[in-house]
């Protein structure tokens, strides 16, 4: 039988990677980046908020692409793959929708401010991801689970771009927008702290769903092991311990 | 052995065959259709107490119109596939030497012509119990509004039914999943109906909508002929 390792590869050099870049990332933001004029210091949550909504939805876009890869090769990792990614993204998303808010009432005065399509249309995509799990699970059959999960993905991940030009379209009519807000004006310093920190909250993303992948295989091959320990036949195990009980009772693990 | 009917009948054959089978059996149980006109009327009624007015145009017109004919599609969608599940006649329709698209196709189909259905009572009762400077300057742009619509509707819609048909708590998960899935499409037929029903006719921008509409009926067909051969596998 083949046995993946268990931890996944490289994953001490990349969670180091990730605690120095993103503390690089927010030093910068603090100590390097100019202090924005009508704002002042509460613009700063933009290094996390704007990197983190970059990442959140290119996870989901990621998730989409993995479970194209799923059907097409009927590999059940590249579903657990796609489930990890949308799951961190949905996580992600949270904190987007938090620190938007925060970022909303401190700046505009407002908790949610409608005529931002950016904001609206994160608000969107992330209401239909919330029904991933809702789905994934209410489906028993674990081969099946898989496959509807994935399609779920994939019909999503077309979503995300058609919903952002709906939304974009709807707000163009009162407000014509000249640049995107994270665009182009940004002093140099700034946006080099904003690389930083986009590329912290990407490696963040990257190690997190390597941790869990790994965890999930861990234990996937722990119940392997349990079941092939309850498959041994008796009489092999009762010439190095007779007296103990032949490990741990039959049931289904249900651990994840 | 072999098929009494001779060769397998192609994917449109095959769906014409499920579409006429589903037409019949609304026509004679009469179950779907009738229960989404007479939501949209009532929602109707509700709006009238909930909004607190009489008579009701341009945008707010515009936006109950739309949201009612989306919530009543959320029932046709969930009775969708009702029938097969009741009968457990799935299983016998996935044994058929049949594509599995022509199983989308046809309850895509079916999904339409009920939407269409429902508007013919719905948008009138609509013009009869609401609007105020009448339905008939909506027209004829109205029409492809309706349904570009309503082919939206119908291919996210039989998508949804089909990734739901498995699910346990399926009732919840469709309007879940339908709803965030129709925004843009919500965005649209909403933003190009309201200077339909708007006393002083507004500024039109009636292409700009159809073309994204066409846009999304066209990704989302593509998609759901994609992927939805996974979902009744086995």
């Amino acid at each position: 039988m083949r046995s993946r390792p268990l931890y996944g590869k490289g994953l001490r050099t990349l969670s180091i990677a990730t605690a120095v870049t993103l503390a690089a990332g927010f030093g910068l933001a603090f100590f390097y980046a100019p202090l924005e004029a009508d704002q002042g210091v509460i613009q700063k949550i933009f290094y996390v908020h704007v990197p983190m909504a970059i990442v959140a939805l290119c996870g989901f876009v990621a998730g989409g692409l993995m479970a194209i890869q799923h059907l097409r090769t009927n590999d059940r990792a590249w579903d657990m793959r796609s489930y990890v990614a949308i799951h961190l993204s949905i996580v992600l998303g949270v904190g987007v929708l938090v620190t938007g808010s925060i970022w909303g009432k401190a700046s505009w005065g407002h908790w949610w401010q409608w005529d931002e399509p950016v904001l609206v249309s994160f608000l969107v995509v992330f209401l239909l991801y919330c029904c991933y799990q809702p789905l994934r699970f209410s489906i028993s059959d674990p081969e099946r689970q898989a496959r509807y999960a994935s399609v779920f993905a994939i019909a999503a991940g077309a979503f995300v771009p058609i919903n952002f030009a709906a939304v974009r379209m709807a707000q163009q009519e009162i407000h014509p927008r000249v640049l995107s807000e994270t665009g182009g004006s940004m002093p140099g310093e700034m946006r080099l702290a904003f690389l930083v920190c986009t590329v912290g909250v990407a490696l963040l993303f990257v190690t997190l769903w390597k941790l869990e992948l790994s965890s999930k295989n861990a234990s996937e091959q722990l119940k392997r092991l349990r079941r092939r320990l309850e498959d041994t036949p008796l009489e092999a195990a009762a010439g190095a311990s007779a007296a103990r009980p032949p490990v741990v009772p039959a049931r289904p693990t249900g651990g994840d | 052995m072999s098929a009494p009917g001779g060769a397998p009948p192609g994917v449109f054959g095959a769906a014409s065959a499920i579409l006429r089978k589903d037409l019949r059996i609304e026509l004679r149980t009469r179950e779907s259709v009738p229960a989404m006109a007479l939501f949209s009327v009532g929602a109707f009624v509700l709006f009238h107490f909930g909004l607190h007015r009489d008579t009701i145009q341009g945008d707010l017109a515009s936006g109950v119109l739309w949201v009612t004919l989306l919530f009543a599609s959320v029932l046709g969608v969930n009775r969708l596939f009702a029938g097969e599940r009741e009968g457990g006649a799935l299983d016998g329709l996935l044994l058929a030497p049949i594509d599995r698209t022509a199983v989308y196709v046809a309850k895509a189909s079916a999904l339409f012509l009920y939407l269409v259905l429902l508007e013919l009572v719905a948008v009138p009762a609509f013009a009869a119990l609401m609007l105020e400077p009448g339905i008939g300057g909506a027209f004829p742009e109205l029409v492809p509004i309706l349904l570009l619509a309503d082919l939206g509707l119908a291919v996210v819609g039989a998508l949804v039914a089909g990734l739901a048909a498995e699910a346990r708590s399926r009732d919840l998960i469709v309007p879940l999943l339908l709803l965030p899935l129709l925004v843009p499409l919500l965005i649209a037929a909403a933003r190009a109906t309201e200077p339909l029903l708007a006393s002083p006719a507004g500024p039109q921008d009636l292409a700009k909508w159809l073309g994204f509409m066409a846009l999304y009926d066209t990704v989302f067909l593509l998609v759901a002929v994609a992927v939805f051969d996974f979902l009744l596998e086995d």
